[in-house]
């Protein structure tokens, strides 16, 4: 069973169509890059598999459980898949040691001393242990999102989305932020990651997903996209972005 | 020019007194009742579902549209009417008090929805959004994370509207509940001196509310430099 099944997902705003039957699927253990020029519907995909995006037809399942039913208990699924967004949305009223527990204590019913303990940890392997007291405004922006990546670990999840983890920040933040998602890939972390940084998908990704105007073109190994991409559209996307 | 004798404040400080206490009370609850229900009016006005946000909306259109001293005749006829309803009781008298609570938090509430629903609004989405990705629902999501950050932003906002409020409470002398001003009339229709009670009043609501003004100017420079 695939961690994450995307079949033939659709979505409208009003009459305009931003997702097109869209089918794919990540395997446990699998990094999936998701990849394409902006407005192509990237983010609204990926926000659709945690139900952060409502869509009109098709199926997703996560782990067996289906997004888009009313049934299912949205926020028991969502509290198991670790979202990374953009702009970090870190808390900004809340302390970095309070933006790690307030979800292990209120959704998962941990104490306050096993939330902490385990916080703690992962900001410790993040590298900023030491900037615990303070608050999300007094970091630089790879500081936050390292902080948010920590947030999303410490609900031990499942697999973990990413959306643009780096196109808000200064070029020089972005390895921080890179490194460690490099390793969370490499420890065998399930992750759908939408990016730009396609030395980030040479690197981890096991498969890379090209989308233009809210249609999957390209869905194939890594390898095969960055060998020999067979539309037109990855190509003109892939010189665009790699001759810079 | 005018002869001014001051002796009849003193003279009357023990009514003078209770109805500032009226005031205050009347101002304490209307304020915690208008922001209370004004925060569930602006949740349901910005709420996805139309049976919510479509009631919600209709009730604060309204009642902004009429004048506050409306409201509170209105209440002071219409309260007694509801309740004999309710309880049976054939023309059972519900009292200026508690109908003029009733029109102070019908009121308020629809002016603080107002200030919450644009405090609500300032919040980025992707705040709310965070949230829910850690498995928060609706209600833990406003609580922790939306809230607390639009109370902060919207603090001078509603204090300004509780420095109006408490001026307003002087409205109810319409209904002959004795407030501050309701005991200074009547102090003033019994001595004759109406002239002195009235600058007395007025120069006790200017101190307050000066003051308060001040303070929300201070708070104002200070939220701004904690950003």
């Amino acid at each position: 069973m695939p961690m994450i099944d995307l079949r033939n997902v659709s979505k409208w705003f009003g009459s305009f169509q931003v997702l097109k039957d869209c089918t794919t699927r990540v395997e446990k253990g699998e990094v999936v890059v998701v990849c394409g020029p902006s407005g192509s519907g990237k983010s609204t995909l990926i926000k659709a598999v945690n139900g952060l995006e409502p869509f009109q037809k098709g199926e997703i399942l996560v782990n067996g459980t289906s997004v888009g039913d009313p049934k299912t208990n949205l926020p028991k699924l969502r509290a198991h898949i670790g979202m990374v967004f953009q702009n970090f949305e870190l808390f900004p009223h809340m302390s970095i040691t309070r933006n790690l527990t307030l979800g292990q204590v209120k959704v998962l019913g941990r104490s306050q001393e096993e939330a902490e303990a385990k916080g703690m940890k992962l900001l410790d392997r993040v590298g900023l242990l030491s900037q615990k007291d303070k608050f999300p405004g007094q970091l630089s922006g790879g500081q936050q999102q390292r902080v948010a990546i920590a947030r999303a670990l410490s609900m031990d999840p499942i697999a973990m989305l990413f959306d643009e983890p780096t196109s808000a920040l200064d070029p020089e933040m972005i390895n921080e932020v890179l490194d460690v998602m490099v390793e969370l890939a490499r420890e065998g972390m399930t992750m759908m990651v939408v990016t730009h940084e396609m030395g980030f998908a040479r690197k981890v990704a096991h498969r890379v997903v090209f989308m233009d105007h809210g249609q999957i073109v390209e869905d194939c190994t890594k390898d095969e996209f960055f060998g020999s991409v067979r539309s037109e559209r990855a190509q003109a996307f892939l010189s665009k972005i790699l001759h810079h | 020019m005018l002869e001014l004798d001051w002796s009849v404040v003193w003279k009357y400080r023990g009514a003078l007194w209770d109805g500032m206490l009226t005031s205050l009370q009347l101002f304490a609850i209307a304020l915690a009742g208008g922001v209370f229900f004004g925060t569930l009016l602006a949740m349901a006005r910005l709420a996805r579902w139309r049976v919510l946000s479509v009631p919600a909306a209709g009730f604060v259109n309204l009642i902004r549209s009429i004048p506050f001293i409306m409201a509170i005749f209105w209440f002071y006829f219409l309260t007694p009417v509801v309740v004999s309803k309710f309880t049976g009781q054939q023309g059972e008298a519900v009292g200026p008090f508690t109908s003029a609570i009733v029109a102070f938090i019908m009121v308020e509430s629809a002016y603080y929805s107002e200030i919450v629903r644009a405090g609500i609004q300032s919040i980025p989405r992707g705040q709310p959004s965070a949230a829910y990705a850690l498995g928060m629902n609706y209600w833990q999501s406003m609580g922790h994370v939306v809230l607390p950050q639009a109370f902060r932003n919207m603090l001078p906002v509603m204090l300004t509207q509780a420095v109006i409020l408490f001026q307003d409470t002087s409205l109810v002398y319409v209904v002959a509940l004795k407030d501050f001003l309701g005991a200074a009339s009547k102090a003033g229709q019994l001595t004759g001196r109406i002239v002195e009670l009235y600058i007395f009043v007025a120069v006790v609501f200017f101190i307050l509310c000066f003051l308060a003004s001040h303070a929300v100017k201070r708070l104002q420079a200070r939220l701004a430099v904690g950003r």
